[in-house]
């Protein structure tokens, strides 16, 4: 179909001190429902909303960490995560949300979504889009 | 508006979802759907009980897209599609199964 | 006595934590909360300014705030303190006063 567009939403926020993180995510979920090509970039503190082990008990906020690991079901799987700024923050993939998704055209085999790019090569992804929402 | 079951009032909001989803019990969800009209048999249970795995895996009520193939992966392909979920919940698989789960309204959800 | 000083935001997205750092007077406490808590972590860009630091000033992180965002124990700069929230307050009440950076 010529009508769908790639949409590209821009994570560049930690995940409990302001609420663009939270906000960004309901916005792809709601997105979702219009079936287009969307991908997510996490870059500088962005990369700090997958970061594994986030445990929100003791400060009486939700932790929605987990729901990333359901954008699998809405056809969003394509999350990119810039190299440098992991390496600046001393993480690695290691330290990330295994995230996977289901591959309906690959007899259901569970593939990772997470994909570690050069700040180049998410300069390319970047340039590729139709549309691209900076949160 | 609240509702009353066994002698204890439940907070919900203005459109009669469950405030505090952690007070919900068997008896809440029963007591939402009679107030529908609806009885509640083993299938509406079937899907109810998803919702609130579903929930408690991933921290948001699917939505009926997803809930559609999920529960055809989970339950088999005559349960999985739109006709028997509308079926059994006629205002909308999602929106009435979560209210009955004591979820809040899918995200994304008018 | 001596001054406690607060920084709860990301050392990567404001320079509140560089300023401390750079302001603070010898002998001063810092507690990093909130997104601040990230500025105590091993391997940054800013680890070794930091570690650097804590030869004047002696530094805690906020137990809750840290174990929220998925930092354990073992990823913290040698020589970082946590506290819970009575660990927040008692570190008030031993200091003349506080100095938060915004």
């Amino acid at each position: 179909m010529s009508d769908i567009k790639k949409f590209l939403y821009l994570n560049r926020k930690a995940p409990y001190g302001t609420i663009y993180a939270l906000e960004s995510l309901e916005v792809v979920l709601i997105g979702a429902a219009f079936e287009q090509d969307v991908s997510l970039a996490f870059v500088d503190d962005g990369v700090y909303q997958l970061v594994k082990g986030q445990d929100t008990s003791e400060i009486g906020m939700k932790n929605f960490s987990p729901t990333y690991n359901a954008l699998g079901d809405y056809d969003v799987n394509k999350l990119y995560v810039e190299k440098e700024s992991l390496e600046a923050r001393g993480l690695t993939e290691d330290d990330l949300m295994p995230l996977t998704y289901e591959d309906e055209d690959d007899d259901w085999a569970e593939k990772p979504s997470i994909r570690v790019v050069s700040s180049a090569e998410l300069a390319d992804i970047m340039d590729e889009q139709d549309v691209v929402l900076a949160f | 508006m609240p509702i009353e079951v066994n002698g204890k009032t439940y907070e919900t909001d203005e459109e009669g979802y469950l405030a505090n989803l952690s007070e919900w019990t068997p008896e809440v969800g029963e007591a939402m759907a009679k107030e529908d009209g609806t009885e509640l048999s083993d299938e509406h249970w079937e899907v109810i009980n998803f919702l609130r795995e579903y929930y408690d895996e991933y921290q948001i009520a699917p939505a009926v897209r997803v809930l559609t193939k999920a529960i055809g992966k989970k339950l088999g392909k005559e349960k999985g599609n739109s006709k028997y979920l509308y079926e059994l919940f006629p205002y909308g698989p999602a929106k009435q199964a979560c209210k009955y789960a004591g979820l809040p309204k899918p995200t994304g959800c008018v | 006595m001596s001054k406690l000083h607060t920084v709860n935001k990301s050392p990567f997205e404001k320079n509140s934590l560089d300023a401390c750092i750079r302001l603070a007077k010898e002998g001063g406490a810092v507690l990093l909360f909130e997104d601040g808590v990230y500025g105590a972590t091993k391997g940054t860009v800013i680890s070794d300014k930091v570690t650097a630091a804590m030869k004047g000033l002696t530094f805690y992180v906020l137990g809750p705030d840290m174990k929220a965002r998925g930092i354990r124990d073992d990823q913290l700069l040698d020589g970082v303190k946590v506290v819970d929230y009575g660990g927040f307050v008692d570190l008030v009440a031993d200091h003349d006063n506080v100095q938060p950076w915004l």
